[in-house]
């Protein structure tokens, strides 16, 4: 069953609907189920985020909603076209799609690469939507070099100048920064981040949780079904109670003459560091109360501070789970 | 931005494409277009200039029929090979997800291919048919040059140059679409191209007599097949498995 927090639909088109709705869409290969029973949507101007181990799904969702692989079962509506092959020639001129391998031709040169896809989407004024695409990723001064003698980084902005050609109504990003160094990756990052900014609506596959959480407005957690989905704060909550550190300069004496009957303290426990963690209806209200029970217990206070779970921590709970269901 | 319809402008954005590619690619100019036809150049050319007068006609014809069997495996061989290379190419290079996402159909990006495979070959089939006439002409002896010249062998030369060539490519492509290998691909797509070449050369050996109006119905026959081949490599074109790899 998936989670859900939150609206679930994102924000919506001046004309109405979202820019993806998907419900209950499904792919087997043979005996092998790549996705089942996903149900989501995804409004105009929105980054989502789709995460996922490898092999759960997340690439072969993409190729289904990009027209690429039948869906077995289930329905979806891609930019306003109901998804099917024969819609497949419009859904694709209204999409874009990055694969995690740039797929450049090497021996052409980068203007030459763009050239060929816009005579694809049989853009007018192409080679105007070419240097904006370009200016967009800010490689117009690279046009000539051939893609095989730009970095890895660089070819990863050449894709997206691609994938930016026709205005797509949906961006699809699948592992964008895969196999990247950290500096290709923040550029990546900082394009995204531009991207959002002039309100195109992106759908970002990846692995990489701090990319989820710092970029998207939404995610969504794919092991073969869909887990959760929402706010990445929001997915945090649902997960994980809401709790304060507590570290003391000494062990307390009677922990629980402390601690107990404190209002908004539901629990707490000592850690095998020596601090005790306290199990919160609300970290901002029950703080100052904790602060005077060790005041008045003769404590010195080290540090009083609320848990932060990361969505790397909702990601591996979900997982851990679906392992131990599979055990059975 | 036309997306539902049959469209040459994307149809040239390939052919464009390929032929930017393949003056890149000094692999396929030197080996392909280069060493092939000058090996399929000059044994005809030496076997032709030493032919002695006194050579009864049927040996003659003979000899003169072999020699233009070399000419008619050029287009069966040349375009083959870059055919065979159109799809499992792309796949291999990581650049075939990328074209496949775009509105491109089936249809158009089979017909790209195919027309840059075939201009590329058909301008050296006849520019070796050409230096083969001309070297023959200037050194050969005038009953050999009479004979080669002679109107039934020029037409199964002219009329059959494109029409193997078309075979060939959509044999090409065919299993190019198919396998998951380019040397396979490659191997495979040479021996599709035994039938239409057998025709040929059992016209140019004279075992099938090669009058005009047999060349024509062999050439007709051989053009709705190109034709059909078309539809056929187009209805076989599988996205899904082109990019999975399976179905």
């Amino acid at each position: 069953m998936t989670r859900t927090s939150g609206p679930d639909a994102g924000r919506r088109s001046a004309g109405g609907g979202p820019a993806l709705v998907v419900e209950h869409l499904s792919k087997r290969f043979g005996e092998r189920t790549a996705f089942e029973d996903v149900s989501f949507e995804v409004g105009y101007g929105e980054v989502f985020g789709f995460l996922g181990p490898n092999g759960a799904g997340k690439t072969t969702t993409v190729r289904a909603l990009g027209t690429l692989v039948a869906p077995t079962s289930g329905s979806a509506v891609v930019a306003g076209i109901p998804l099917s092959m024969d819609n497949g020639p419009a859904i694709r001129a209204r999409i874009s799609i990055m694969p995690e391998t740039p797929g450049l031709y090497m021996r052409l040169s980068v203007a030459e690469n763009l050239q060929f896809f816009a005579g694809l989407y049989e853009l007018d004024a192409a080679e105007a939507r070419i240097e904006g695409a370009l200016e967009a990723v800010n490689l117009s001064g690279r046009a000539d070099d051939t893609c095989g003698s730009l970095s890895k980084g660089l070819r990863q902005r050449v894709a997206l100048a691609r994938a930016l050609l026709n205005d797509p109504a949906v961006l699809f990003l699948d592992e964008p920064t895969s196999g990247l160094d950290p500096v290709a990756t923040r550029e990546v990052h900082e394009l995204i981040t531009s991207l959002r900014q002039r309100g195109v609506t992106i759908f970002l596959t990846t692995h990489r949780l701090e990319e989820a959480e710092r970029l998207c407005d939404r995610v969504a957690i794919l092991n073969t079904t869909l887990r959760m989905i929402g706010r990445p704060s929001e997915l945090r909550e649902l997960l994980f109670a809401r709790t304060l550190e507590v570290r003391t300069g000494a062990p307390l004496g009677d922990p629980a003459a402390v601690f107990g009957g404190l209002p908004g303290v539901e629990h707490w426990e000592r850690t095998p560091s020596g601090s005790y963690t306290l199990t919160v209806t609300d970290p901002d209200a029950a703080a100052p109360g904790v602060a005077r029970a060790l005041v008045a217990a003769g404590s010195d206070i080290c540090s009083i501070a609320e848990s932060r779970h990361s969505l790397e921590d909702v990601y591996l709970q979900l997982v851990a789970e679906d392992v131990e269901a599979s055990r059975g | 931005m036309n997306a539902t319809g049959f469209s040459w402008t994307r149809v040239g954005a390939i052919l464009r494409k390929e032929l930017r590619e393949y003056r890149r690619n000094r692999f396929v100019v030197v080996t392909t277009m280069a060493v092939l036809p000058v090996v399929f150049i000059l044994v005809p050319t030496i076997e032709l200039i030493a032919i002695r007068t006194s050579l009864s006609g049927s040996k003659l014809n003979t000899r003169i029929g072999l020699s233009l069997v070399y000419m008619l495996i050029i287009p069966a061989v040349v375009p083959s090979v870059l055919a065979a290379y159109s799809m499992i190419g792309e796949r291999e290079q990581g650049t075939l997800e990328a074209v496949l996402i775009t509105p491109v159909h089936e249809e158009e990006m089979l017909i790209g291919k195919a027309f840059a495979a075939l201009l590329p070959a058909l301008a050296v089939a006849y520019a070796v048919f050409g230096v083969f006439l001309a070297a023959v002409a200037a050194f050969a002896q005038p009953a050999v040059v009479s004979a080669v010249l002679e109107r039934s062998h020029l037409l199964v030369q002219l009329l059959f140059t494109p029409l193997i060539a078309g075979w060939s490519i959509w044999m090409g492509i065919a299993i190019s679409t198919r396998v998951s290998d380019v040397r396979a691909a490659q191997q495979l797509s040479v021996v599709a191209n035994i039938p239409p070449a057998a025709i040929a050369a059992l016209m140019s050996l004279d075992v099938i007599t090669p009058s005009l109006g047999l060349a024509l119905g062999i050439a007709a026959g051989l053009l709705a097949v190109d034709g059909l081949a078309w539809r056929v490599v187009a209805a076989m074109f599988d996205r899904e498995r082109l990019v999975t790899g399976r179905r």
